[in-house]
């Protein structure tokens, strides 16, 4: 028996309280590394059987698609632990560990039953990140993000359930929606991955989180859907058309949001379009692009959430319409940001070119010229609201004013250790087509591709100083956006309003009459034998005698006659 | 903190000249279409500079469209605080 590598973490976070100064930092720093380096000792194959009610469980599967995201998972707890140091808040540090624990042990599941257990313990944890913030509204909004990240273990077991009845099976494999319970199961997936409108948990809970908790959130639930999608529903044609909706649709909401860790939310959204869409085609190069993509992006991202988070932290704001002009003070932090922009907008010699390529092109070969075309759309969004929009509102457009000291050393050293990286794999991406699930035969630099790339991102560039230059561009503006989440915060409360309001008064009258019905049964009931009722009423005692020798008379009447 | 340093970007001019300096890129790289392979899976993609024009009006487009949405999905800041 081999112990699952997520457990180092989970039953590593214990002592964390518990330690203290460079301590906790060395451990905090060695405990994902530790992991890293057992996940990669790892050899392929079912190594920890259990049995548990009959059915046999698999705690530990090690095959190169779970392999290849336990890889990242690690080495982004890594760094997400390097980025809070400053922190060090001690609560966020148990979560976290367990967070991401638990997301490797959901990788490293073979069976429904594994994948459910971790699949909760993932909501439970991570919602500790966002409760951190210690605001109302960060309660509110974590309250909502566990509604609906339990909701979907629920629909998960309620599906696994099904399942079992169906095919008497409880192996985590290809499951297709082929049947009510592997429906089910593909929803309660699709809600993790932020499926168009089961999406907006994601947008709403994110922003809200600390400083180091939404680096951490932006890592792990969303790509432990796709990873649990690539598994179970790759080649599903319905996904390629989701997908593709999710590409293009947040990119709308990112252009006029105003707080730039939600433009940066839906950016993640449409990021998770793309590998969706990889997922749905099923081919051998599609889903490699998906795990590539899925590789790529959680540095990427984490880079960009990282970079926000080091604004927020030094200016106490992150509106981009009170921003602005911060390349000043924060140098460090906005070529890093600058990295992460170029890495998501898939510039040539960046991470997001080599992984992206990979499902555009498996998607035009497939022949689905529509959703190429939707991608590409996507594609010149993603550069404009991740690419432009969220390095030039934070670090340059209009001087803010705002003077602040350039980001911690450990934040700092995040960042870099991040850029780094998505500079290394876009301009050497061998080691990471290695360790994909498929072998990888394409070459994504051909003059072809980075001519047109490079004429897709320019020209989308030039569209956006045109339209800042002509005054055109939307303005950022303090403002909230109504996206899917008002049908649970606006129009449910008020639908659940007027039917008291219509209903009340009904309600009302109707426990009215009951109450008065029974009232006068009582009274009824009351006069008749009450107290000073005919039944209880007393009687002297003369009258008695008088009754008793009437009785007797009539007695002796009879008994002559 | 003040900070009375004058960055180069400060001064418009300099803007003016990055902006110029976007342009002249675009146009070389849309004249670079005449001088690779291209291996298309789609007519559109030998179109020339059909990468570029597509990326230009289609983000002219989301933005224009993005705008047009605040008109029906814009809310007060606090609209959910209640």
């Amino acid at each position: 028996m081999t112990t699952n590598p997520a457990l180092i973490l989970i039953f590593g976070a214990l002592p964390i309280p518990l330690l203290q100064g460079r301590l906790r930092t060395a451990y905090l720093l060695a405990l994902p590394l530790v992991g890293l380096g057992y996940a990669f000792a790892l050899e392929p194959g079912l190594h920890w059987q259990v049995d548990f009610m009959g059915y046999g469980l698999e705690l530990l599967r090690v095959d190169r698609l779970s392999r290849v995201f336990s890889y990242i998972f690690f080495f982004a707890a890594f760094l997400g632990n390097l980025y809070a140091l400053n922190d060090n808040d001690p609560v966020q540090q148990v979560a976290a560990q367990v967070y991401a624990g638990s997301a490797i042990g959901a990788v490293f599941a073979g069976d429904l039953i594994t994948l459910f257990v971790f699949w909760e313990l993932t909501a439970v944890s991570s919602v500790f990140l966002i409760w951190a913030r210690g605001t109302e509204r960060a309660y509110r909004a974590g309250m909502r993000f566990l509604i609906i990240q339990v909701g979907s273990g629920v629909l998960l077991l309620a599906g696994l359930i099904l399942n079992v009845r169906d095919t008497g099976s409880i192996a985590f494999d290809l499951l297709g929606v082929t049947s009510p319970g592997t429906a089910l199961i593909f929803i309660a997936f699709g809600i993790k991955c932020a499926f168009p409108f089961l999406h907006n948990w994601l947008q709403d809970a994110y922003p809200e989180a600390t400083v180091s908790g939404t680096v951490i959130l932006s890592v792990f639930t969303t790509k432990l859907a796709v990873y649990a999608l690539a598994r179970g529903y790759a080649g599903t044609e319905m996904l390629i058309w989701i997908g593709a909706t999710m590409t293009a649709f947040p990119i709308f909401y990112a252009v006029i949001e105003n707080d730039l860790r939600r433009v940066l939310s839906y950016s993640l959204n449409n990021q998770l379009g793309f590998m969706v869409v990889g997922i749905g085609i099923g081919t051998e190069m599609s889903v490699n692009g998906t795990v590539a993509h899925a590789f790529t992006h959680i540095l990427y991202k984490a880079l960009l959430f990282m970079s926000m988070g080091a604004v927020l932290f030094r200016t106490g704001t992150i509106k981009g319409s009170e921003l602005g002009g911060l390349y000043k003070s924060m140098p460090l932090t906005a070529t890093f940001c600058i990295v992460g922009a170029a890495s998501i907008s898939a510039f040539p010699l960046f991470s997001g070119f080599i992984s992206k390529a990979l499902i555009i092109t498996a998607a035009a070969n497939e022949g689905y010229w529509l959703i190429w075309a939707v991608l590409l759309f996507a594609s010149a969004g993603v550069f404009h609201h991740s690419g432009i929009k969220i390095p030039f509102f934070a670090f340059f457009a209009h001087d803010s004013g705002k003077r602040v000291q350039e980001a911690p050393w450990n934040m700092l050293l995040a960042m870099g250790i991040a850029a780094a990286l998505c500079i290394g794999i876009g301009v050497w991406p061998g080691p990471l087509y290695a360790i994909l699930p498929f072998p990888v035969d394409f070459q994504p630099y051909t003059s072809a591709h980075v001519i047109n790339q490079l004429q897709l991102l320019f020209f989308s560039a030039l569209a956006f100083t045109w339209l800042m230059r002509t005054g055109l561009y939307p303005p950022e503006m303090r403002s909230t956006n109504l996206d899917s989440d008002v049908v649970y915060r606006k129009l449910l409360p008020w639908l659940v309003r007027r039917f008291l309001a219509v209903f009340g008064p009904v309600d009302r009258a109707a426990r009215r009459l009951a109450t008065e019905s029974v009232e006068r049964l009582i009274a009824v009931v009351f006069r008749r034998t009450g107290p000073k009722s005919v039944l209880a009423r007393t009687v002297a005692v003369g009258g008695m005698v008088l009754w008793v020798i009437v009785l007797l008379g009539v007695y002796l009447l009879l008994n002559f006659t | 903190m003040r900070d009375e340093r004058k960055y180069w970007l400060d001064d418009r001019r300099n803007v003016t000249k990055v902006v110029w300096g976007l342009v002249a890129l675009c146009a070389l790289l849309f004249v670079a279409d005449a001088f690779y392979d291209k291996h298309p899976h789609f007519i559109a993609e030998t179109y020339f500079g059909f990468f570029g024009l597509f990326g230009f009006v289609v983000c002219v487009g989301l933005v224009l469209a993005a705008k047009a949405m605040r008109i029906v999905i814009k809310r007060g800041e606090d609209y959910y605080d209640d």
